[in-house]
């Protein structure tokens, strides 16, 4: 379970506060979806809960499970469960795809006092992984996300979310630059994971992602708050009327 | 060159003194003798080279040089030297200096493939062949270099390798240059390889100190690459005794339709000056050289490269990659020259540093002279801290942040190494890498306890 408590971010090396004591709960099993025009602090929130160093919070907690993971490296999280889906994967020229799969779980498995994977079952478990998303083989090899098209990077963020196996799962604007085909790939590696256990952060822009993962919960975000809650038919009504009557401008 | 500068300092003092004392001891017909005479009367009169001069601006000789350490007399016993052998485990024919010497015992000279010749630099020098001048002058473009002067005047030892026209060799040439490191003492040498029309060679240049007593190095290696050779050079200088001041020449010259490709590493080498020339001698030749520089602690790298097209047609990349450390300083000086007759040049120019922390730094100075008006040259120099969105990708995916950050700059070096074709020497320069990033990660993992 994630809860977020009065949480009050600024950029570290700016006067500019982005999130303004900000509330939200995402029970174990439930799929959560954040709305909100864009510079209403979504992708910040994202990178804050994952532990990126560019941000000072002020004020507040995130808890996951109960523990706060502020103290936390970007590192621990992601051993303690969270895992962040990118909205622009980074490249990372000269890693082929699979040691860095490998490294990435064994570190996590290492944090959490577990044996390393054999390589026999760490490549059984991305083969199958991969060949649920639909990615070939020739791109595991591949450096990290090097020349991999939109869409291909995306199903690499799924797959890398599929192996990790983690409790919390954030998805930051998982649609962007995707096609419908490619939307729906994604959509089903996604709902494959659901899972009572493992709670979703979907953040979006546009209902359309909604149609495919379908929220229990609709936040709606705004100016570094959370100003509405409701259920799926929320994500309907601002699609409609859009967020102006939040204050700001879509 | 315009400036005469009076030799003054000891070092320089003592270097005249020790040419007086050995030059009648030194190899080599009437024509290296004169060779010798001249190149040292080119060095008096510019003495050692200093900050002053455009090329060694950043690795100033005359300081770094207090004194001129006696010259080696070749190796007291050779037990480190075979040891290190063994550890090398190379797969190649190997050619073993120590201190400067030829080494037969530990060289493999049995059974050489036909069409390989290899003898001592100084048996060389005295057999009076009449390309021997041509072959130790190099490209044009070096001929001013007081530090090659130097070279000339005291060479002693070295290899001397003939690589028949059309032949193929199979195995990787190995140079391997191992100093004793048991008292401080200076090594001048030089190694030549020639490689005949159409032939194909890898050769492999290692360069270590089995000691801990600082060295005084000026190696040189001639290559000279025939029409349509396929040439691979890689060069390795790492594990250099502390306090060792390095200076390692390249003169190589590129005949036509020739593809030649050299790739450095540096890493735990102290102070290291590396100058490559290049000349192509003939039309539509394919010229990389590529490199990897890891320094840390108080080490000096200095690459510098000047490549001389001199006729139309011909290709040229360079891409050298900086990681540095501590209190380390990297240089990078590449001139690419394109003569007037030279059309059609297509030459690419990089160099990358990514600086470690505030103490590190890096001076990048790429230039290009063009003559010609037809002719696509572009370079590229950078100086950058290590991402820190890759850097945090990789830890939001739970590698520690030593880990990750050793991952991030493994894929740096890599872009370099990928283009070692030699794939057991790949692996080898990699292997080097990881062990260098690996030292780096365990100590921080230390220092974050």
């Amino acid at each position: 379970m994630l809860e977020i408590r009065n949480l009050v971010v600024k950029i570290a090396d700016e006067d500019k506060q982005i999130l303004n004591g900000l509330n939200l709960t995402v029970n174990d099993g439930e799929v959560a979806a954040i709305m909100g025009p864009n510079g209403s602090g979504k992708s910040t929130l994202s990178y804050v809960i994952a532990g990126k160093e560019d941000y000072e919070v002020l004020d507040g907690e995130i808890l996951l499970n109960g523990e706060n993971v502020l103290e936390m490296e970007a590192d621990a999280r992601a051993a303690a469960g969270i895992f962040l889906a990118f909205q622009y994967p980074l490249e990372i020229p000269g890693v082929a795809t699979m040691t860095f799969l490998k490294a990435a779980m064994n570190a996590q498995r290492k944090a959490r006092g577990e044996a390393e994977l054999l390589t026999p079952d760490f490549i059984k478990a991305v083969n199958g992984a991969a060949d649920k998303l639909g990615i070939a083989r020739d791109m595991l090899r591949r450096p990290l996300n090097v020349g991999f098209s939109g869409g291909e990077k995306k199903r690499m963020e799924i797959l890398q979310m599929a192996l990790l196996s983690p409790s919390m799962c954030i998805l930051d604007e998982t649609d962007s630059g995707l096609d419908i085909d490619a939307l729906r790939i994604v959509a089903e590696g996604v709902n494959a994971l659901r899972d009572k256990n493992r709670g979703f952060l979907v953040i979006t822009h546009y209902q359309r992602l909604l149609d495919h993962i379908v929220p229990d919960t609709v936040h709606v975000m705004s100016k570094g708050k959370i100003v509405k809650t409701g259920g799926k038919e929320l994500a309907l009504e601002l699609e409609k009327s859009g967020y102006a009557s939040y204050g700001e401008a879509a | 060159m315009g400036i005469v500068t009076p030799l003054k300092t000891a070092a320089e003092q003592q270097l005249v003194q020790q040419f007086a004392d050995i030059k009648a001891e030194l190899p080599g017909g009437p024509a290296v003798r004169k060779l010798r005479e001249d190149a040292f009367a080119g060095f008096e009169v510019r003495g050692l080279p200093h900050r002053r001069l455009e090329t060694w601006r950043y690795t100033d000789l005359r300081t770094l040089l207090r004194e001129a350490a006696p010259l080696a007399t070749g190796p007291r016993t050779l037990d480190a030297a075979r040891a290190k052998l063994a550890g090398l485990a190379l797969d190649a024919t190997v050619v073993v200096l120590v201190d400067g010497a030829f080494v037969p015992e530990l060289s493999s000279l049995e059974g050489l493939p036909e069409g390989l010749s290899v003898q001592t630099l100084a048996d060389a020098l005295v057999s009076g062949r009449d390309d021997l001048p041509r072959v130790l002058a190099g490209p044009s473009v070096a001929a001013d270099d007081a530090g090659l002067m130097l070279n000339a005047a005291l060479m002693r030892d070295g290899s001397f390798i003939e690589v028949a026209a059309g032949v193929e060799l199979e195995k990787p040439l190995a140079i391997v240059r191992l100093f004793s490191g048991e008292k401080e003492i200076s090594v001048y040498g030089r190694s030549v390889v020639l490689v005949g029309d159409s032939a194909k060679a890898t050769i492999v240049e290692i360069n270590a100190s089995l000691g801990k007593a600082p060295q005084q190095l000026n190696v040189a290696l001639v290559i000279e690459a025939g029409n349509e050779t396929e040439v691979e050079h890689i060069r390795l200088v790492t594990d250099q005794s502390e306090g060792s001041v390095g200076v390692f020449s390249l003169l190589a010259t590129v005949g036509a339709q020739a593809k030649f490709d050299s790739f450095a590493l540096v890493c735990d080498a102290a102070t290291v000056r590396q100058q490559h020339f290049v000349r192509y001698a003939g039309e539509h030749s394919e010229v990389g050289l590529r490199g990897v520089n890891l320094l840390g602690g108080t080490e000096h790298s200095d690459v510098t490269l000047v490549v001389d097209h001199e006729v139309p047609h011909g290709t040229s990349r360079e891409l050298f990659k900086s990681i540095i450390g501590g209190e380390a300083t990297g240089v990078f000086q590449g001139k690419v020259i394109v003569r007037q007759h030279a059309q059609k040049t297509d030459g690419g120019m990089k160099s990358n540093a990514l600086l470690l922390n505030d103490g590190a730094s890096m001076f990048n100075k790429p230039e290009l002279e063009i003559f010609a008006d037809d002719v696509v040259c572009g370079h590229g120099a950078t100086v950058a801290q290590i991402d820190g969105e890759q850097l945090f990708y990789l830890m939001a995916r739970g590698l520690p942040r030593p880990q990750a950050e050793a991952l991030v700059l493994q894929a740096f070096a890599g872009e370099a190494v990928e283009f070692v074709q030699d794939e057991a020497l790949r692996d080898v320069v990699m292997a080097k890498i990881e062990a260098w990033l690996g030292a780096r990660e365990a100590s921080s993992v230390v220092s974050a306890v």
